[in-house]
């Protein structure tokens, strides 16, 4: 089932939550909403869901080219999983599961043994089979989130919609419950939309970022693309570190000065460098504990300071150590001149490193 | 044990409690089963089952029940509007809730027995229909009802508003109606505050003396109440009479208190683990 959201603007008072927003989900894809706090994320999942509306006259939602603007949640067909997971206190995890199957009009609801069979079911497929009859208070995160889970799938939504599925989960059952989610998602198909702020949650489990920031979609892409060849600004800023520097010159007329950014990982450190764009640094500091090596540096020039990361391999070969001074070469850089974008590989490869100074180097 | 508290010195504080609990509880209770163990169990089973008495309890008990339901559903629907509405003069009701504990009982029940006689504004609407307020049942169900009222509100109140949004918008993703939603998963959440409430409203209303006997008519065998009767022996120098019947009652009102506790705390951990 697709998913299609156009114009889409919902304004609380005052304060615009989503700004003419429109999205297309392809169905059977794994879709992840992500941005900071208040950019709009939570919204758009609440209002594809029909548990919050668009501002009236706005917008118009489609399921597999149905018109479900106006429909309300319980007849939409959608799952939905909350943050805090919302279980039924008081049922125990049978019958939370059993739920929207038990609330079904009588001459549309299936048999006790039917919602009992399925029930069953659902609860293998979360891995909870002897748990059925336990409250929610006595699982545990995890546990429950797995719960609201299979609650969400036991009336075969055709959409699955998640809130923050694993914002309450600590780090290690966080990743499970990722990895667990992909392949289960994978499995039966359904068209899934999440939200998260955690970049490395949506790089790694959808098949489709959707960056939003301050109201609208900054951009839309696999994870390799918006890391890769991000939109703006915003999104080489959100995903992940980045180095940035104030281009020297300024290449429009009257506009700002331009920014240049650099994934630390594009940050080549060389002892002795014979070349012209080479950068002088003084090393702060080498934090070596850690998949990758890390080194603060400080430009000899203008202060900015560095940061990079390379192999431990090659941080040995290096020997920095803080108060060393040595050479910075960029491999890759992202300009972002007032308006417009504009990227420049520095480097044909990484064997034979370029430039930086900015500004000069477009 | 050595964890640091934030009242310190346990044992004194403790010793406090149940000094003043002694004090202000035990102590008159104590006083009271003592009176009337000074009777067989003969005497005290004829003293506290005579067809007055009976009579008495019969009035009690379901005027207070009568009461305490009414309040259970006029509780819930106050304190529904107060958490979820925002209307002008909310915050008025608000306070107003807490009227019938800071009005005397005596004074509640002269002003209600004036609004309901037969001649009073309301009292006389009801009378075309040919129901009596003061001075029989209805009246006596009325004036608990209003001594009783803050506490469901009071009990229900908090809970309601701190139930998460996000279980009634769970139901209604899985295609409960209102009804539904509010049958079970609302109600059920509220379960546990409205058995507190509900225990105290009715424990209240058993008790409850000054606001029913201007209203109650006060005939034996019809509109007396227990706590009358209990008066009237004292009246007639009957202290051991008094006593006995007062026993019966206190007996009765803590087995409830003590159930409706269990219940309610089993209910509470089960939400609360």
């Amino acid at each position: 089932m697709s998913i299609i959201a156009r114009n889409i603007t919902k304004t609380f008072g005052a304060y615009t939550a989503l700004n003419d927003v429109s999205l297309d989900v392809p169905e059977g894809k794994l879709v992840a909403l992500l941005g900071p706090s208040g950019s709009g994320k939570t919204t758009l999942l609440r209002i594809i869901a029909g548990l919050e509306f668009s501002d009236p006259g706005s917008g118009r939602i489609d399921f597999h080219g149905t018109d479900v603007t106006d429909i309300p949640a319980g007849k939409r067909g959608v799952g939905f999983v909350f943050q805090h997971y919302a279980l039924f206190r008081h049922m125990t995890v049978a019958q939370n599961i059993a739920f929207g199957l038990t609330v079904q009009p009588r001459r549309e609801r299936q048999s006790a043994e039917q919602i009992q069979a399925r029930v069953k079911e659902l609860l293998k497929l979360i891995q909870l089979d002897d748990l059925g009859a336990r409250y929610p208070t006595q699982l545990s995160g995890g546990q429950r989130q797995r719960v609201a889970l299979a609650r969400a799938l036991a009336v075969q939504p055709k959409v699955l919609l998640l809130d923050e599925p694993f914002g309450a989960l600590d780090a290690r059952v966080r990743k499970d419950l990722r990895r667990w989610l992909r392949q289960f998602q994978r499995e039966i198909g359904i068209t899934t939309v999440f939200v998260t702020h955690d970049q490395e949650e949506a790089l790694e489990l959808a098949d489709q970022v959707v960056v939003m920031n301050n109201a609208k979609i900054e951009q839309v892409g696999t994870p390799q693309e918006v890391y890769d060849q991000p939109a703006s600004p915003f999104v080489i800023e959100f995903l992940g570190n980045v180095n940035r520097f104030a281009a020297l010159g300024h290449p429009l007329p009257g506009a700002g000065p331009d920014v240049i950014y650099v994934r630390p990982h594009d940050v080549d450190i060389q002892r002795h460098y014979e070349g012209e764009h080479g950068v002088r640094v003084r090393v702060q500091h080498v934090f070596s504990a850690g998949n990758y090596g890390r080194v603060a540096l400080v430009r000899l020039d203008n202060g900015d300071t560095i940061d990079a990361e390379l192999s431990r391999v090659r941080l040995k070969e290096l020997g920095l150590a803080a108060g060393d001074e040595a050479h910075v070469v960029f491999r890759h850089i992202r300009l972002f001149p007032a308006g417009a974008f504009v990227e420049r590989d520095v480097a044909a490869d990484d064997a034979t490193p370029a430039v930086v100074d900015a500004g000069r180097d477009i | 044990m050595s964890r640091p508290r934030v009242i310190p010195g346990f044992g004194l504080s403790l010793g406090t409690t149940v000094v003043f609990l002694a004090l202000a509880t035990l102590l008159p209770l104590g006083a009271l089963v003592l009176k009337s163990a000074g009777l067989t169990w003969a005497e005290f089973w004829g003293y506290i089952s005579d067809s007055r008495a009976l009579a008495a309890y019969r009035v009690t008990l379901l005027a207070a029940g009568a009461a305490t339901f009414l309040n259970l559903v006029l509780g819930v629907l106050t304190a529904w509007i107060l958490v979820r509405y925002e209307f002008p003069g909310r915050r008025l009701l608000d306070a107003a809730i807490d009227l019938p504990f800071a009005l005397p009982t005596a004074v509640a029940g002269i002003a209600l027995a004036t609004l309901t006689v037969p001649a009073g504004p309301v009292g006389a609407l009801f009378a075309g229909f040919g129901i009596k307020i003061a001075y029989a049942f209805p009246g006596i169900v009325l004036a608990m009802t209003f001594t009783s009222l803050p506490f469901v509100v009071r009990t229900v109140q908090p809970v309601l508003a701190d139930l998460e949004p996000a279980l009634e918008e769970a139901a209604a993703s899985l295609g409960a109606g209102p009804f539904t939603t509010f049958r079970r998963v609302i109600l059920p959440e509220l379960r546990p505050a409205i058995i507190a409430g509900g225990t105290l409203a009715l424990v209240r209303s058993l008790g409850e003396f000054g606001a029913v006997v201007f209203i109650a008519g006060n005939l034996p065998f019809q509109t007396e109440i227990a706590a009358l009767l209990i008066y009237i022996r004292m009246d007639e120098f009957d202290y051991v009479g008094a006593a006995a019947l007062a026993t019966a009652i206190l007996a009765f009102a803590l087995t409830l208190l003590v159930a409706m506790n269990l219940w309610q705390g089993r209910l509470y951990r089960r939400l609360h683990g």
